[in-house]
């Protein structure tokens, strides 16, 4: 039993009420025919992302999560559909032929059933530790120390996307 | 709880997306299988985070944060830019570069 359930039947089921719903919606982003469900849908495995780093003890990524994909990202996708004229509804336009969808179903098949293999070879049994909250002061003094140049390059990489952005869209 | 919970729904997230990207040919439709790909990369960085016992996963987690948002901006000017100068973001279309 423990070796199919660890040692806590709560989180796991904890896990489970949020991983069968994010596979469900996750296969339904990238089947569903209309383009705004697909972002809509990419809302409910966001939001199960965010879920499952508090499982994790993870609550500060869990916040910054919910806060910059679907607060902003999201929003982000929508304006694009909007902005290039999607067909809201049903659109036959979005998928390949079926002869790419199925190389590419052939292709997800084989790299999981690899990384399954990959996965329980190394780390079967392996289990969390019970006490596993990360605090938000731990993540900001990591961050502001140890992880200080990258912080600031990431500040870099903002602004250059950001005026990259801008020059790309831009009308002139 | 185990690790491989995590690590298997991570995986599956990202063969997920893997499929999107290759079946889809809608432009907007492929820059959303990329952030199902950066998700599950996200949350087998906390998972390792949290069987290390170190703080250097949530960290990188959020550095992969920061650079999907910086991604998808420059994705979407991209698209907007396809968009406007050939009536379409078929990425079907996109052949100019081909040899």
């Amino acid at each position: 039993m423990d070796a199919v359930w660890g040692d806590n039947v709560a989180q796991n089921i904890a896990f489970y009420a949020i991983a069968i719903p994010m596979v469900v919606a996750a296969l339904r982003v990238v089947t569903t025919k209309n383009v705004v469900h697909a972002a809509l849908y990419l809302v409910v495995v966001l939001l199960g992302v965010a879920a499952q780093f508090i499982v994790l003890g993870a609550e500060f990524i869990a916040a910054t999560q919910v806060l910059v994909y679907v607060g902003a990202i999201v929003v982000l996708l929508l304006f694009g559909v909007m902005l290039t004229r999607a067909r809201l509804g049903h659109d036959a336009e979005v998928d390949n032929e079926p002869a790419q969808r199925l190389a590419g179903g052939l292709v997800a098949v084989v790299l999981f059933a690899l990384m399954t293999f990959a996965v329980f070879d190394q780390w079967q049994d392996v289990t969390l530790p019970e006490e596993r909250y990360q605090s938000v002061a731990v993540v900001s003094d990591s961050i502001f120390s140890t992880y200080l140049v990258p912080f600031e390059a990431t500040s870099v990489l903002l602004l250059a996307a950001l005026i990259g952005a801008i020059v790309l869209a831009r009308r002139d | 709880m185990l690790l491989t919970n995590f690590l298997l729904l991570s995986s599956l997230l990202f063969c997920i997306g893997v499929y999107g990207v290759l079946a889809r040919k809608n432009g907007v439709l492929v820059l959303m299988s990329i952030e199902l790909i950066l998700n599950a990369v996200n949350i087998n960085l906390v998972a390792f985070g949290v069987i290390t016992g170190t703080i250097s996963g949530h960290v990188f987690a959020l550095f992969i944060v920061a650079v999907a948002a910086a991604e998808v901006g420059v994705g979407l000017a991209l698209v907007i830019l396809i968009y406007r100068n050939r009536r379409s973001i078929d990425l079907n279309e996109l052949d100019l570069m081909k040899g």
